[in-house]
């Protein structure tokens, strides 16, 4: 995927692009709709954040994180930009930064993808409980009282089941490297 | 400065998936300007966002999605369209005062030109605006030197960023960059060290609680 965008930074390559919006795309309108979004406006969502990808794609450095994290985070910017600012949700265009400005060590950004599948089997480990409460955080876009209420918890015990699965999370990618 | 004192993981948790609220993620967010470490955690989280956003069953776009999305592209300026490294670098960067971008935005003057108003002997605030006042309050405190706060908890649901100056409790001393984010049940009583005075940014979810903590301060303190 860095390629992709490295890429469209380069040439404006269509056809790099149309791959990664095939790819994002759906899943940011998933994601929104997951979070309260009409099917509508979540699509808006994903071409707004998808035309970030292609004005940004320039800014993007692989040294400083995967493209997928980028991504991710261009999406949650223009969902919280979109809740602050109007009670529906509706079109505004995110100039959030998306990124600071630490460089990765060479080997460590070599290590994205090893990153991306530890982290992928982490979660897929975590005990049901910790599992639940990080998708209702990242997935439904819940916050932590919400996620209490939800649950019919109290807040202390959302917040310790983040902090262990937190942990279980820094584990592993302290393993890995 | 070494910075001791951190949010919360699952504060950070909170901020990386977009759920934190305004108030707390300028917080946050000032905090991670000033802290290597906790920004090497947020990049964490946040690419476990992206492990999570990577699995989501994908929704059907419309038909012609990536045909409307060419469309929209063609009829928007070419200046819109490229953004110059090094204007995204100077919006990223505070301002020369050195506050941190929210914070700066949010402020909009150096904070040696803050008006402070008044609200109890040796403590001054500025209100910072935020999107829905009612979901939260942020402000600027200026405490005087030597000045003790009544024994108060934070309801985990405030969390403050020291700025400048220094002040100890009984988690130890809190200088420029540390944040203090207190779980739920959890008191403390901070003393403002004498060398100067302290400026801190503090965010709550609650307006009227931290109201009610706001107008404790203006009770005559014992021993002052």
């Amino acid at each position: 995927m860095s390629e992709l965008v490295q890429q469209v930074a380069e040439r404006k390559d269509k056809r790099a692009f149309r791959e990664l919006f095939m790819h994002y795309a759906p899943r940011i309108k998933a994601l929104m709709m997951r979070q309260g979004a009409d099917p509508e406006t979540a699509e808006e969502i994903a071409q707004e954040a998808m035309l970030t990808v292609w004005r940004k794609a320039n800014l993007f450095v692989p040294a400083k994180g995967s493209a997928s994290t980028w991504i991710f985070t261009i999406a949650r910017n223009l969902r919280i930009d979109r809740i602050r600012r109007e009670i529906a949700w509706q079109a505004t265009v995110s100039e959030a930064p998306e990124e600071f400005d630490d460089e990765l060590p060479p080997d460590e950004a070599v290590a994205q993808a090893q990153q991306h599948t530890q982290l992928r089997g982490v979660i897929a480990q975590l005990p049901r409980d910790q599992n639940e409460v990080v998708k209702l955080s990242y997935l439904n876009g819940l916050s932590h009282s919400e996620i209490a209420e939800r649950l019919g918890i109290p807040l202390g015990t959302v917040k310790s089941r983040i902090r262990l699965a937190y942990q279980k999370i820094r584990e592993s990618l302290e393993e890995g490297i | 400065m070494i910075i001791q004192h951190h949010p919360d993981e699952a504060t950070l948790m909170s901020y990386a998936a977009g759920t934190l609220s305004e108030a707390l993620s300028v917080v946050v967010a000032s905090h991670l300007e000033l802290c290597p470490h906790c920004r090497a955690r947020a990049r964490e989280l946040e690419a476990l966002g992206a492990v999570l956003l990577d699995d989501v069953a994908p929704e059907d776009m419309s038909d012609a999605s990536l045909a409307v999305f060419w469309q929209k592209l063609d009829a928007l300026d070419d200046k819109v369209l490229r953004i110059h490294p090094e204007r995204a670098a100077k919006e990223m960067t505070g301002t020369a005062s050195g506050l941190s971008g929210p914070l700066a935005k949010l402020l909009g003057r150096p904070l040696a030109e803050v008006r402070w108003k008044r609200l109890a002997p040796g403590i001054r605030y500025h209100r910072l605006p935020l999107s829905d006042p009612s979901r939260g309050d942020l402000r600027l405190l200026k405490i005087a030197p030597g000045r003790t706060l009544p024994e108060h908890g934070h309801g985990g649901s405030e969390i403050t960023l020291i700025l400048s100056g220094s002040y100890h409790d009984r988690f130890g001393r809190f200088g420029p960059g540390d944040v203090a984010d207190l779980d739920a049940e959890v008191e403390h009583q901070p003393i403002v060290d004498p060398e100067q005075e302290c400026i801190c940014l503090v965010a709550s979810e609650h307006p009227a609680r931290f109201k009610g903590l706001l107008s404790r301060l203006l009770q005559p303190l014992v021993g002052m």
